[in-house]
């Protein structure tokens, strides 16, 4: 709770949070709205209008409603393909480092053959070879993208779990599934956390490049088939540049929010960065630039100095009869001050 | 007067922090002449620390000095530029590492990285560096064959030696030690405080040193000054300070170790806990935990004055007014 009450305090997130939840509205209820994304509406090519917010493509579709109807199946494969990725990867990095012995030799074996393997080359021929729907698009990044995830987080297990916490987990009696995931998991949130988003971008882009390659199924309205269409119909000879440019724009928004996103947890989950802001601010506003050594900004005034000595109260006039030295002048200025 | 070899004026260290800046040093002054041994002596987070890597100009963002001046030999340490730093440092003031494990880089040999503080600020040949290496090593009671060993088939209080020579290696005229020797059991560090105390006699060099163990501080040096939530509140040669505390922070400090000879005393501690720094007591900041608190030191920022030669305390109890005075002398008259 408190990390999602430092989340929402910051500016990053809620630009990202905003945007990306815009975008989850559209997909959710943006096709019941819209017209149909596939019926001939209107003339070919019309540039945007009151009508055709968005103009119209070759076919005379409404581009308003194609972008919109896209949104669905781009997103949904997109966080799908990224919480299956992360999952996958994070069990099998998690599970090979802390278990280690030859489920580590077997599970590293397996993530390093995926790790060669060309991602993409393999997405566009696994692609053309399965039937063409988005659940085949799915798999298919799915298979090519949980291995980098398994390595980075099997290499900070393995760190982590030479700590003197997991070993006193392991005297404690926990058993290894709990040491796994409630111990050394959460030590790496922002590991996880970025390697999500990565995934999620990289899905949503994987996705659009391989319709675009035609090798979508193309009867289906997505962000990848529409950016096909406008490619088929060659828009930028004909200069309808409205074709494209909303889903476009719609694809480099939703990575633009899930970027911001990411940058806010890294700066909440680590405190430095969160004083770093505030700390370039001063800076800036007394023209320094910071570099290696501790800059030094005068903004404090010096405090005055008790009274120089020989002034002050000297240990023989301490017991001494009278007490008068309080009648020195000296003493009511300080007093006074 | 002679010119002091440091002389710190008013340093104040912020951090910052997404909800403003935490005053970390807040205001603090002293000077360190040649041969002196100052102590810095505070709780964990009082700022001792800090202040010592401030002065080195060492902190990392979000670190920021605020104010005041630290003037070596005359030279303003915070007007330098990167460039001026880096021969300054080392050079003139060096700085022995709390953790000799971490401080040498477990790759290298112990005479490698000597002669690499050497061969960097110095235009000597490898391997009269390493000659160099080699005294330095039999200086602080090391064999010099031991040159070639790697820092972990060396023992804890060897590691530390090595430290003290990398940090000796280019005679400097100041050397920092923040809490040398608290990773060592009491006898290894008994030697090597002895070794330092040795090679100051020999070398000449000055001392700013650095511990929460005031027995320790009261024995090695020759001044001491007492940090309490980033604020000196007392600063007094040893002698003095250990004959009469004049802050009342001080005086729990001191009844808090029992005292090898003479009669015995009931230790006490001092109750509560140290103050949360992004949120400082107003007035007086040991206020909340004082034993002899008035009102009014709950809004008086009580200043450091001079209540004995060269004894000065921030209390308001020493600070005279007024009906607030108390009767009673505040001297127990040992002074």
């Amino acid at each position: 709770m408190m990390f999602l009450r430092q989340l929402l305090k910051n500016k990053k997130a809620v630009v990202g949070l905003w945007l990306l939840g815009f975008f989850f509205v559209l997909a959710a209820i943006g096709p019941y709205v819209v017209r149909d994304p596939t019926a001939f509406l209107t003339d070919p090519v019309v540039p945007p209008n009151s009508e055709f917010w968005f103009g119209s493509t070759q076919k005379g579709q409404d581009v308003f409603a194609q972008t919109i109807a896209g949104a669905r199946t781009s997103l949904v494969i997109g966080f799908l393909v990224g919480f299956v990725v992360v999952f996958v990867g994070a069990t099998v990095g998690i599970a090979a480092g802390f278990i280690g012995g030859w489920v580590d030799d077997v599970l590293s074996l397996i993530t390093n053959v995926f790790l060669i393997i060309p991602g993409l080359p393999l997405a566009v021929v696994l692609a053309a070879y399965m039937e063409a729907s988005p659940r085949s698009i799915a798999i298919v990044l799915i298979l090519t993208g949980w291995a980098w995830n398994a390595r980075v987080l099997r290499a900070q297990t393995l760190s982590i779990a030479k700590k003197e916490f997991v070993q006193a987990a392991v005297v404690g009696g926990e058993s290894r599934l709990r040491i796994m995931f409630v111990e050394i998991l959460p030590n790496m949130t922002s590991l996880v956390v970025s390697g999500f988003i990565g995934a999620v971008v990289y899905a949503i882009g994987a996705q659009v490049g391989l319709e675009f390659l035609g090798l979508g199924d193309l009867s289906e309205v997505t962000w990848g088939t529409n950016l096909f269409w406008a490619a088929n119909s060659q828009a930028l000879l004909t200069e309808s540049w409205w074709v494209f440019v909303p889903t476009g724009l719609c694809v480099a928004l939703v990575g633009f929010a899930l970027v911001m996103i990411n940058f806010a947890i890294d700066e909440v989950t680590n405190p430095r960065l969160r004083a770093e802001s505030s700390f370039q601010n001063v800076l800036t506003r007394a023209g320094i630039v910071p570099g290696f050594s501790t800059p030094v900004v005068q903004m404090r005034e010096p405090e005055p100095q008790g009274p120089p000595p020989g002034q002050g109260r000297q240990p023989e006039d301490i017991d001494g009869p009278g007490d008068d030295d309080f009648s020195d002048p000296s003493w009511e200025e300080e007093t006074k001050a | 007067m002679k010119q002091p070899l440091l002389e710190v004026d008013n340093l104040s260290v912020e951090y910052m922090t997404e909800n403003g800046s935490v005053h970390a040093v807040d205001n603090v002054s002293f000077t360190i002449g040649k041969g002196e041994v100052f102590g810095l002596a505070g709780e964990s987070g009082s700022g001792k620390s800090t202040a010592a890597m401030a002065i080195m100009r060492l902190l990392q963002s979000p670190a920021i000095i605020t104010g005041g001046t630290a003037k070596f030999e005359g030279q303003d340490i915070f007007k330098m530029s990167e460039d001026e730093l880096r021969t300054f440092r080392w050079r003139k003031i060096s700085l022995v590492f709390q953790s000799a494990m971490n401080a040498l880089n477990p790759v290298m040999t112990v005479g490698a990285q000597i002669a690499d503080a050497i061969v960097s600020h110095e235009r000597v040949t490898a391997t009269q560096a390493m000659e160099r290496a080699a005294e330095l090593l039999k200086l602080v009671g090391i064999e010099s064959s031991r040159i070639t060993s790697y820092p972990h088939q060396l023992s804890g209080g060897m590691r530390q030696r090595v430290v003290i020579a990398i940090a000796l290696a280019l005679k400097p005229p100041l050397l920092f030690m923040d809490e040398p020797t608290t990773a060592l059991d009491v006898v290894v560090q008994k030697e090597i405080l002895q070794q330092i105390a040795e090679l100051k006699k020999e070398l000449g060099f000055s001392i700013l040193f650095i511990t929460h163990d005031l027995s320790l501080m009261l024995e090695f040096c020759d001044t001491i000054g007492i940090l309490y939530a980033g604020r000196l509140c007392e600063i007094a040669p040893a002698a003095s300070l250990l004959s009469g505390p004049q802050h009342p922070y001080t005086e729990g400090l001191m009844h808090s170790f029992p005292e090898l000879h003479g009669e015995r005393h009931r230790m006490e501690g001092i109750f509560g806990a140290p103050p949360d720094m992004e949120h400082p007591p107003s007035g007086c900041r040991f206020h909340p935990r004082c034993k002899k608190r008035r009102p009014r030191c709950e809004n008086t920022l009580p200043r450091l004055i001079h209540v004995g030669p060269r004894h000065k305390s921030a209390c308001l109890l020493n600070e005279p007014l007024t009906a607030e005075r108390p009767k009673v002398s505040l001297f127990p008259g040992k002074l």
